[in-house]
């Protein structure tokens, strides 16, 4: 095989698109979560449950999840890109932290939808 | 003066070292470059770049005191001694203060520094309004000096793929120009994980422009330039 620098994958942009709103997304729920803290001060173990229980926040942390999964894929591929410069050894990482990634979201679920 | 000057012959040295120098300077020598061209009067065999000696040219560009900057217009009155001397960082070193451009230029190039425009040129010359001509304030400017790009960690992880704060700012001025007709295809050679998008705005690039320009900013307006294209 020819050992010529390729490049010119054309995506990108969507990339550093989805970064951009993915951290507003958290900005914007750590706001709500701290809204939520100051508006009931010496919350306990079952009013803490409460809040995870009610349906909007559940939707409210899951969004807040998959945009910390989302900016973290786009963040570690980019470490990945600058540290790990044999192919192989890229895409084997970029496989199994996009497997971990899958498989928090599967988590995530788990856990949000496990309170009653 | 001290100096402390990188050393490093490829043909003599087994590897690069630091040399120290004590120069005595005449009242005349005002700036970082006068100071080295008397070093060199003092040490032949010392190595480096200038030609214009006044900024323009971009010839003497070199680490001084861990910051990238040109000789010629370092004024030796602010700098703290010991002066240390090195070259670019992030490329290979031909010799002393000497590196290889070819990586940067090569990165230059790919971005078509040129005006592309298949229309017949017209009897005097191609017009702009002065509004459109004012855009590229602060991008035709650039001397090509390699500070900023050899200033950027993601050159120096990338520069094979990287175009770098250098070619991002001309891959910007020929986009901003009126008088070009290919944005759609710059566009898309720079629509790129590597190309474009290994800049972090950490904006050592502005920090060390010796011309005072912004290639940060620049690579802001093509990114903006892609999604306006794109939604």
């Amino acid at each position: 095989m020819v050992k010529r620098e390729v490049v010119g994958a054309h995506y990108g942009l969507i990339d550093w698109l989805y970064q951009r709103v993915t951290a507003l997304v958290m900005v914007a729920y750590t706001l709500v979560l701290f809204g939520v803290l100051v508006a009931n001060p010496g919350m306990d173990y079952s009013a803490w449950r409460a809040v995870f229980a009610n349906v909007p926040f559940k939707l409210l942390t899951f969004v807040f999840l998959l945009a910390v999964f989302l900016h973290a894929w786009i963040g570690v591929r980019d470490i990945f890109m600058d540290y790990l410069k044999p192919v192989s050894l890229r895409l084997t990482a970029e496989i199994l932290a996009a497997l971990a990634l899958v498989f928090y979201t599967g988590w995530a679920i788990h856990i949000l939808w496990g309170i009653k | 003066m001290k100096f402390s000057v990188y050393r490093y012959n490829p043909e003599k040295d087994a590897a690069p070292y630091m040399q120290d120098y004590e120069v005595k300077l005449e009242a005349t020598d005002k700036m970082l470059l006068d100071a080295i061209v008397r070093l060199k009067e003092q040490d032949d065999t010392l190595a480096f770049r200038r030609s214009c000696r006044e900024g323009v040219c971009g010839s003497d560009a070199m680490n001084i005191n861990g910051r990238n900057g040109l000789a010629c217009t370092t004024a030796v009155k602010d700098l703290s001694e010991p002066v240390e001397l090195r070259p670019l960082p992030g490329l290979p070193v031909i010799r002393d203060l000497i590196v290889d451009m070819s990586q940067f230029f090569k990165q230059y190039h790919s971005i078509k520094p040129y005006l592309i425009n298949d229309t017949p040129p017209p009897e005097k010359e191609r017009l702009q309004s002065p509004e459109d001509r004012e855009e590229l304030d602060g991008l035709y400017e650039c001397i090509l000096c390699a500070c900023c790009s050899t200033a950027c960690p993601s050159f120096w992880w990338n520069p094979d793929k990287f175009v770098g704060p250098a070619g991002l700012l001309a891959a910007y001025r020929f986009l901003a120009d009126t008088r070009d007709q290919a944005t759609s295809e710059r566009l898309d050679n720079l629509e790129d994980p590597y190309r474009l998008f290994r800049c972090h705005t950490i904006m050592n690039c502005v920090d060390v422009c010796p011309k005072g320009l912004n290639p940060t900013l620049a690579i802001g307006k093509i990114k903006e330039m892609m999604v306006r294209r794109a939604v």
